[in-house]
Parts: structure tokens; sequence; C-alpha cells
């Protein structure tokens, strides 16, 4: 049967190791936005994230803002696809501490399953496409590093009640992707030859 | 020849930000009644949980007249252009462009393009050979059909292309495209319209997928035998399990849609471009004063 949480940012090992593939979650806090450059730059170009990750929940994202004064507000914010970032899981969890990935589609990498694992992580599914609802989970654009790569600055949003998330990985080693992956590949093996 | 008046191609500038902004504000009809039809029958609970949560979305998009997703994609226009329009094509693909900078700059748009090696992101959702446009011709009218898909990254990195053997005959062409699905499995956000290129050269495959696209939900295509393969592979890609976001359910595509050409005698092409949830596409009409209408639910000319 799943459960639904309520977790605040930074997470903590026994926040993340309680949660099981299936069970939903809603967040409060922040959560920082990081999509394909900010992440080449950190673990391509070895630059050193100007924040502190340790406890994070990090969002694959690039958003629609509009500049006022100094400040971002936040147009449009959703979720991009994460197996293109699927090679920097590791790094984020065992270097920088993190905890959660947020994403939608799912990681596959054998060493990002791993690393969920070894470091007490889990991969929080948000619905794609659905960016209109979790604008509005948004309050506020917080800060912005590296706006050179803008959109695919450092973001930090603040977010109230972000959920559901579905627990997609859990530190358990679990996966629903992989799960439902088996499971289309055999029904596709049984269209194929005639016996489903 | 109906030569266009001067205020023909600011009309189309116009259009063409206006169609890209609608396009990604607003889901289109036949895709809600498709997602309505999908979530009253998804049993799966996690399934049925994003498909609640779709519906969510669709509606706070309308109340507070912001982006369905986030993704701005790759501005992608068809520009059916009647056979009795005098149109000055250049200027017509450059009133395109402006349009599509229009919308960007008033709207505060995220770029999505970039140089493909320096990866520079000029801020203007445009550049070298972007927009994408596509040109076709329609014999006997004198307006312009422009229809504008801004295709999202997640469900385009989710494209496929095969030149099989004509020896693999119609089962190499159903596992082909059943394989793709299975491959794009939840990275393209899923529920999918299924984008279905068939024949034609490998180019012109590859831009049938992306065509069959344009048609609205519920269509089928002209020719009997493309059409029963339409409904056979819907049928066979919902028994995959996929589900909505992947994640799981009965509900793994809300259509196939397959546009064909004759091909070589030696050749048998199959291209698959998927389509997420959103369905997005919107579709205006110009004619030579200017004048400009939406069109609610576009058909391809004799579809």
């Amino acid at each position: 049967m799943a459960t639904t949480w309520r977790l605040t940012t930074p997470l903590t090992e026994a926040d993340v190791r309680k949660l099981r593939a299936g069970d939903l979650v809603f967040l409060d806090g922040r959560v920082i936005g990081v999509r394909d450059a900010t992440l080449i730059r950190v673990f391509d170009h070895g630059i050193e994230p100007p924040i502190d990750l340790t406890g994070a929940a990090v969002l694959h994202t690039a958003p629609n803002v509009r500049r006022e004064g100094d400040r971002y507000v936040p147009l449009s914010v959703g979720t991009t696809t994460s197996a293109r970032m699927d090679r920097f899981t590791r790094g984020l969890l065992e270097g920088y501490g993190v905890r959660a990935i947020i994403g939608k589609g799912g990681l596959y990498l054998p060493e990002s399953l791993d690393a969920l694992r070894t470091f007490g992580g889990c991969y929080l599914a948000i619905v794609g496409g659905a960016a209109a609802w979790q604008t509005l989970h948004t309050e506020a654009i917080e800060a912005v590093y590296w706006e050179d790569l803008m959109p695919e600055a450092l973001w930090v949003f603040r977010v109230k009640d972000l959920g559901p998330l579905f627990v997609a990985i859990d530190s358990h080693g679990e996966s629903l992707y992989a799960r439902v992956g088996a499971e289309a590949r055999a029904r596709l093996g049984q269209i194929l030859t005639g016996t489903g | 020849m109906v030569i266009p008046e001067p205020g023909f191609y600011e009309a189309v500038e116009k259009a063409a930000a206006e169609t890209y902004l609608k396009a990604l504000t607003d889901v289109p009809a036949d895709v809600r009644a498709a997602l309505d039809s999908a979530r009253r029958r998804e049993t799966h609970p996690i399934g049925s949980r994003v498909l609640e949560l779709v519906a969510l979305n669709i509606q706070a998009a309308d109340e507070h007249r912001i982006l369905v997703c986030q993704d701005t994609g790759t501005p992608v226009y068809w520009a059916f252009i009647g056979s009795k329009l005098g149109v000055d094509g250049a200027r017509l693909e450059d009133a395109i462009r402006r349009g599509v900078e229009a919308a960007t700059r008033d709207h505060s748009l995220r770029s999505s393009i970039c140089h493909p090696l320096s990866r520079e992101n000029p801020q203007t959702n445009t550049g070298y050979r972007v927009p994408v446009v596509h040109f076709e011709f329609v014999a006997g009218a004198d307006y312009l059909d422009l229809v504008m898909l801004p295709k999202g990254s997640g469900s385009e990195n989710q494209s496929f292309l095969k030149m099989l053997s004509p020896a693999d005959g119609v089962a190499g062409i159903k596992r082909f495209i059943l394989e793709s699905v299975v491959e794009a499995g939840p990275k393209g956000c899923p529920p999918y319209i299924v984008g279905v290129g068939l024949g034609g050269s490998a180019d012109l495959c590859m831009v049938l997928a992306k065509r069959a696209l344009l048609r609205p939900i519920g269509s089928r295509n002209e020719d009997p035998a493309v059409a029963a393969l339409e409904a056979e592979l819907l049928e066979a890609v919902n028994r995959l399990g996929i589900g909505p976001q992947g994640l799981g359910g009965m509900v793994t595509a809300l259509a196939v849609h397959i546009e064909h050409a004759y091909t070589h005698i030696s050749q048998n092409p199959v291209a698959v471009n998927i389509q997420c949830w959103r369905g997005l596409r919107a579709a205006a009409r110009i004619y030579p004063d200017g004048r400009t209408e939406a069109l609610a639910q576009w058909q391809l000319p004799g579809g």
C-alpha cells in the first residue's frame, strides 16, 4: 500500500530511506534547478557549484522567467527528461550530498541506481508537461547563479506543497521504470509472436 | 492568381506569433477529449493519478493563462499555400521568423534554440535554419493556412528511422514501430501521439512522421489499409503497459497517426516521431487582404 509523505528540505538520510517505490511525496522548502549545461560545467569542466547541496532536492529544469529589476519571476517552471543527465547522478550524491533528484522519465545507469542505494538518495517523478501546475507550487525564485548559461542557470526555487511526486526509484534498489520497462518488453515479445 | 495586399506579410508575422503562444498555452480540443477518455478507462493507481494531474494542469494553464509545459520547443511551421495565392516565399519565411522572435520577446518565452557546436543561445528561439518551415501547396485555395507545432524536446528526442527491406514486410514495419514506443518508454511524456512515416525516401519518411502529428486525434488516413494499420497499432501499443508518464497503466498512446508515400522497389522506410500528451499545435488562416482567422480544429487538406 502506497504511503503519502510530507517532507521539508534539506532532506536527511532518514527522510529518504523511509520512502518506497510507489509512495507519494509532497515537498516544502527549496528545490535546486539544474540542467545539461549546469551539470556539464560542474562535472566536465570541474567548476564547484556556487551553493552547498547537502540534503538538497535537485530538479531537472530550465524555466521561463521574467526579469523584474534585480530578480526573476517564475512564469513557467517545469521538468525536463532526466535521462540526459543520468551520468551526473552519482557525482551529485557522492560528491555533494544531494538526497533527491526530481525529474521525469527516469534514471537508468546501473551506477545511478547503485548511488541512490549506497548514499541514500531517491528519484521523485513529477508529471512531465505539467508545468502550469508545478509553477503554481513554486512560490519564488530565491537566487540564480551562472546566468551566462541562461536558461540553464543554477536556480534556487522556493516551493510549497510540491506534489504529489511519485517515488519512482527508492534507496533500496527498486525502480518503477525497470519494472514497467521489463513488463513492456515481455508484452512486446508476446505481441510479436502472436501469443499476447 | 491573387497578389497579397501589403498587410499580408504583417498578418503572417502576427499569426506566427499568436499560433506559437496559443500552441504553448492551450491544449487542442481533440487532445482534451482524448485525455478525458483516457482518464475514464485508466485503472492503474499511478496511471490514473497522473492523468488526474494532467487534467489539473490543463485547468491551471486555462485559469492562469500560463504555459502548459515549460518547453517552448523547436518552432516548426507548416505553410499550406493556396495555389491561387501569389505569395513571395522568402518574405513569408522571414515573416514567420519575425513572429517567433516577437512572441519570444513579448511573452518572455524561454529560448530553447542554440548552435549545435558552440551551444550559443541567441535568446530568440530562432537561429540559422530555425524556425523549421515546411511548405505545401493546396490546389484552388487563395489563402494561407499556417500550422504551428512547437515540438518539445523530450518527445523529439524519441525519433526513430529505419530503412527496412521489402522482405521485412508489414510485420517488420509493425515490429519497428512497437519497438520504438518501448524504447521511448517514459522519456517522451506518455500517453503519446505516435507519428509514423511510411515509405518515401529517408528524408521524406521522417517529415511524414512529423506531419502525422498535425492531424486531429480521431482522424484516419484516407487509405483504408493504412487506416487499418493505425487502429491495429494503437491497440497493440496500449497493451504494452507503459502507461501515463511510463509509471505503468493501460493508456500508453492516445493515437497512432500514419502518413505514407510511395517508395523505391528496394526500400521499406519507417519513421517514428513521438508527440507528448499535450499534443500541442495551433493553426490560422490568412487571406490575401491580411484578414486572419484562428482555426480551432484544423484538418489536413483532403484529410
